[in-house]
């Protein structure tokens, strides 16, 4: 009985804690809908904090590792179509399974839709703007192909202005996207991944002021005509593909922690 | 003899004078003008035969061809018997990617090519007061009001004004004119547009060096992307899609 009662209190501060910390995150300004605040930390130690030390009060001192996840398409746009699987549900699975993940591993992560929504271009690029990233992914899928394509926007590297313009804002980050990229790179093909790197030309990507890949999915094998080996809606791949970039995406983390 | 009959004797003696001198000048101007037609032959046959017929060369054509398992692009020669025009050029590309087998598979082939406008390039970074007319409107309009400008002669004068502007030697913009039907069909995916649109901005710099920046249009209007990706507002750089060592752009 008595072991009943200190759980039935364990519990009860766990959850007055995490409402606590909800109300400070929603003072601060931030869409709660947006951020995944991480509270894991009560949840794991064995000894109960205290419910007045929440984390995001310390958040002006150190900046937040906060990753931008971009489900490309949603709502009227469908994306590319392939048989009876649409790209914008595809792009929403993954973006939400790998949210999960990273979240689980401690990383704010910002999506720019969470539903089957409707998100212009140039508000996708607003959102990552807005939550000063330290890595933006926009999620396509694709048919053609095979494996994973990464992009990193084809403007060219420019020295950061006082006012960045749409559609060039990238220039000035582009030195720091290859780089993402390559962390990613490294991340997937460590996963058994087959990469192939490339520029292109996205106007959100183009747009955004973060280091920022374009992270496309093809169906994985299917190499010289052969009948794709995996779907893309397959949730094993999905997961593979989830675990891959939450584990690029630490790397990155790590090494931006580095000076 | 009477009075009477002496004058008309008169006027008929000066009437024999005047034809006989008329048809004394007559004869003249016919030996003048019969020696002219005789120089003029004599002129005509010397020219003649120092005109050699000329063969013109056949040309030659690099095709830039994507491939969508390694991302990359490959050169492909191909001979042209019909000059080095871009859309013919093009279109050729696009039969690639319209037969079965191909390496990047796209359907349409060499009708998705309306036309290809060139004009003289401007500088991406240049004044706002440059003279040519795509110049002081913003960039989706300036396509669409230089692919305009050059369409109305397209058939006539206009070969003329695009081949004054290529005889400047300056770096030209090639606006290439899309079928709404290609876009309809091209396959979606960043890579797939991508690779098209490098594709043919390599191919025409490949074939007409002076082509230093390509623009898309579909039927004649500015279309954000190509099928849901590659941005077709932008002026491309075609020296930038060239791939270095035949591998990935």
């Amino acid at each position: 009985m008595l072991d009943r009662l200190a759980i039935r209190s364990f519990c009860n501060q766990v959850v007055s804690g995490a409402v606590a910390a909800a109300f400070i995150v929603a003072a601060a300004g931030l869409k709660p809908g947006c951020l995944i605040a991480q509270e894991t930390a009560p949840a794991q130690q064995p000894i109960p904090a205290p419910p007045a030390a929440p984390r995001p009060a310390t958040l002006p001192a150190a900046p937040r590792f906060v990753v931008v996840l971009d489900a490309a398409h949603g709502g009227d746009d469908g994306g590319g179509k392939f048989g009876s699987l649409l790209e914008k549900d595809l792009t929403l699975a993954l973006s939400v399974r790998l949210r999960s993940l990273l979240a689980a591993r401690g990383i704010a992560v910002v999506t720019t839709r969470e539903s089957d929504a409707s998100v212009v271009p140039e508000r996708r690029a607003e959102i990552a703007n807005h939550a000063a990233a330290r890595a933006c992914l926009s999620i396509h899928a694709t048919q053609t192909g095979s494996g994973v394509h990464m992009f990193v926007s084809s403007l060219p590297p420019q020295d950061p202005a006082r006012i960045a313009a749409w559609k060039t804002a990238q220039s000035a980050w582009v030195t720091r996207s290859l780089a993402l990229e390559g962390v990613l790179n490294s991340a997937l093909l460590q996963a058994g991944m087959n990469v192939t790197l490339g520029r292109t030309a996205l106007s959100s990507l183009d747009s955004m002021v973060c280091p920022a890949v374009a992270f496309e999915f093809a169906p994985a094998g299917g190499q010289k005509g052969e009948k794709p080996a995996t779907s893309l809606d397959d949730p094993a791949y999905q997961a593979q593909l989830a675990e891959a970039l939450a584990a690029g995406l630490l790397a990155w983390q790590a090494e931006a922690r580095q000076p | 003899m009477s009075p009477a009959m002496s004058i008309v004797r008169r006027i008929q003696t000066w009437l024999f004078i005047l034809l006989l001198v008329a048809s004394a000048a007559m004869g003249v101007v016919l030996w003048q003008l019969r020696e002219r037609a005789h120089q003029r032959l004599l002129a005509g046959q010397d020219s003649a035969p120092t005109q050699a017929p000329v063969v013109s060369p056949e040309e030659r054509a690099t095709l830039m061809v994507a491939n969508d398992a390694d991302s990359s692009m490959q050169p492909r020669e191909l001979t042209l018997d019909d000059g080095s025009r871009a859309r013919v050029i093009l279109g050729k590309l696009l039969d690639l990617y319209a037969l079965p087998d191909a390496t990047h598979p796209v359907p349409g082939g060499a009708a998705s090519i309306g036309q290809v406008f060139l004009l003289p390039a401007e500088n991406l970074n240049g004044s706002p007061a440059a003279s040519a007319p795509a110049r002081n409107a913003g960039p989706a309009e300036a396509s669409i009001a230089a692919a305009r400008g050059v369409s109305v002669a397209n058939s006539g004068a206009g070969q003329k004004n695009t081949a004054a502007a290529a005889q400047d030697g300056g770096p030209e913009l090639a606006v290439v004119n899309l079928s709404s039907a290609f876009v309809a069909s091209h396959p979606s995916g960043i890579e797939a547009e991508t690779l098209t649109v490098l594709s043919i901005c390599a191919t025409l710099h490949a074939n007409l060096p002076r082509v230093t920046q390509v623009r898309f249009l579909v039927d004649g209007q500015a279309r954000d992307t190509l099928a849901g990706h590659a941005d077709l507002t932008r002026t491309y750089l075609a020296s930038d899609a060239m791939p270095t060592e035949g591998t990935n752009p």
